[in-house]
């Protein structure tokens, strides 16, 4: 059997990888969004403009600064995580009190600012962003030819999701920040500072964002639009996983990367619209979503 | 006359007289499109409580089959209405369905998700005319003998839509279902212990506002003449959330100052800065958020109701 339905093996497999680094990008967006929740209760709208920001400040460290791809996989998600944190300060904490919709309408004004601010810099058309050296070419693993910097993007992800899994739920940094989540006064009576953890989070679940955008940068093209027309999908995925487990959102991204990939190859016309049909199926089914408790 | 009553004539009398005093009648139709819009999504928001971040679709989805109906089938522009009206209903039934089985901000990303599928049917639907959408839509007669083509006589029947909507979204709200959705936004447990079927008011409330949104689409198609794909884009959803906060949620008038100056505002701006309106939307957001929550209307009760209060404890 050389081909799937008339379609054949490699195309397939071509396919299902790139579904596979979309999965991973989901996988890594949707975990930042489950971990902001979790504390800060607030749905953030502008993580879509984190990851945009993320990869513009990796082509523009690179065009204007000179600073290569390594440094920027480090330096990026550090300098969008810091913006996040003012932001933060400065206007977020103020609404933790409140009803979590303005959170959510908040965010969704910040992500307006931003993309307004970069499409009146750099317009609207995309940038293209060099693949580093030591990542170009493709190798020959039998059943298809796997480009290098696709696989790197797979396997560096699945690092830093099973990491943060990890950090969150097997260390005590991770027990006390679950801790807070559960009972925030509780966790400050024991003299824990937790507005500095939440404040933490939220530039660590940002910098997630902007490290899957720095990722991105050398497959798509970086620009202003990028983040808004993802962090739907991503959010879809939310509801999908449930926003209440880790391990949830990672597993349900990757699924629904895949299953995107899939659909790419069976019926192309469908690929966009099948993570909203199956957010509808899911809902019918188990409202809380596949990994939620309600 | 109450004094409300006085400045509601005056309003109406200002309606009137609006294009006579030298104010481009296609800048206030487009207004009272979007402020149809605005208060059929306040209708939603303001007065049943759920956040809605896909009203787009409703809006740009009877856009397209009014559109379609009057350029393609040759239907007259009042049944293009209806059926525009009827079909956003519909498309209102079958999400409201699926997102009211959550609340608060998942029922937001459920609407917001599936106005994103409304928006790639629309792209590549055969009869939506993608990227391009459909130009070139005739207004048509109203009943066979009012020329629509006339921007004075099409202004004062989207007036009259307007004024219609206005009165009777007040209606609505007054109604004994308008005090059941009252209760139910208060405290939707207790409004379940009391034996009332919370999912059933919810829906209806629910396809009331989708089918007014597309009331407010299909006007707008025939005023500017073209459905295109901006009407079913996110951008759209939140521009009409702004509006409805920034007028004030859960104020009748409030949507429609909302939808006043947020119209004006992409009207002044967007010829002379550029990306520079989406900074400027964004920030009034954040502004809005950050100090504003009740809007102007809102802020504006709120100031009269401390006067009243210390006035009656002055003397």
């Amino acid at each position: 059997m050389t081909d799937f339905f008339g379609i054949p093996f490699p195309v397939v497999f071509g396919q299902l990888l790139l579904g596979l680094v979309n999965g991973s990008f989901y996988a890594m967006l949707s975990l930042g969004l489950a971990i902001i929740f979790g504390l800060l209760g607030v749905v953030n709208f502008a993580h879509g403009a984190f990851y945009m920001l993320g990869a513009f400040a990796a082509w523009v460290g690179l065009d204007m600064l000179g600073i290569n791809y390594w440094f920027a996989l480090v330096l990026s998600p550090l300098a969008v995580g810091a913006l996040g944190i003012a932001l933060e300060r400065l206007f977020l904490r103020h609404l933790y009190k409140l009803d979590p919709l303005y959170g959510l309408l908040l965010t969704f004004g910040l992500a307006l600012i931003a993309e307004g601010l970069l499409r009146e810099a750099f317009g609207s058309s995309g940038q293209s962003y060099p693949v580093p050296d030591l990542l170009q070419g493709a190798t020959d693993v039998g059943f298809m030819v796997l480009p290098n910097y696709r696989f790197w993007v797979i396997v560096s992800s699945l690092v830093v999701c099973f990491t943060t899994w990890f950090v969150i739920e097997r260390t005590s940094l991770g027990a006390t920040l679950r801790a807070a989540t559960e009972n925030p006064k509780l966790v400050q009576a024991f003299g824990i500072n937790v507005p500095i953890i939440v404040m933490l989070t939220y530039g660590a679940g940002v910098g997630l964002a902007a490290l899957a955008g720095v990722l991105s940068a050398p497959i798509i093209q970086v620009s202003p639009l990028m983040g808004s027309s993802l962090v739907t999908v991503v959010f879809a995925v939310v509801v999908i996983g449930g926003m209440g487990s880790i391990m949830g959102s990672i597993v349900s991204g990757l699924a629904l990367g895949v299953i995107e990939g899939f659909t790419k190859v069976l019926y192309p016309e469908a690929s966009n619209i099948v993570v909203f049909v199956i957010m509808v199926l899911v809902l019918c089914w188990r409202p809380a979503g596949l990994f939620g408790k309600e | 006359m109450r004094p409300v009553n006085i400045f509601y004539l005056v309003l109406l009398l200002t309606g009137l007289a609006a294009p006579w005093l030298g104010l481009y009648p296609v800048y206030l139709m487009t207004l009272y499109c979007f402020a149809i819009f605005a208060c059929a999504f306040n209708l939603l928001l303001g007065f049943g409580g759920m956040l809605s971040f896909g009203h787009a679709a409703y809006f740009g989805f009877s856009a397209y089959a009014t559109s379609w109906l009057v350029t393609s089938q040759g239907w007259s522009s009042l049944q293009a209405i209806a059926v525009g009206v009827v079909a956003s209903a519909m498309l209102g039934l079958v999400i409201g369905l699926i997102a009211i089985r959550r609340s608060g901000i998942y029922f937001a990303m459920i609407t917001l998700a599936l106005a994103q599928l409304v928006y790639f049917v629309c792209l590549q639907a055969p009869f939506t005319g993608g990227e391009n959408g459909i130009q070139g839509v005739p207004r048509g007669e109203l009943l066979g003998f009012l020329p629509l083509k006339d921007d004075i006589k099409m202004y004062y029947f989207v007036l009259a839509v307007l004024v219609a909507v206005y009165l009777f979204i007040h209606r609505v709200v007054a109604s004994p279902f308008g005090q059941v959705l009252k209760a139910i936004r208060e405290n939707e447990p207790r409004a379940i212990s009391l034996g009332y079927n919370v999912e059933r008011y919810k829906l209806l409330v629910f396809v009331l506002s989708a089918s007014l949104a597309g009331l407010a689409g299909s006007l707008k198609s025939l005023v500017l003449g073209f459905a295109t794909l901006s009407d079913v884009l996110q951008a759209t959803s939140g521009e009409v959330i702004l509006m409805t906060l920034l007028g004030g949620s859960g104020t009748f008038l409030g949507p429609v100052l909302g939808a006043g100056i947020v119209v004006t505002l992409q009207d002044v701006l967007s010829d002379r800065v550029g990306s520079w309106v989406t900074v400027i939307i964004g920030v009034i957001f954040v502004v809005c958020v950050l100090a504003f929550r009740k809007g102007v209307v809102g802020e504006f009760q709120a100031f009269l109701e401390r006067r009243r209060a210390t006035g009656v404890k002055a003397p």
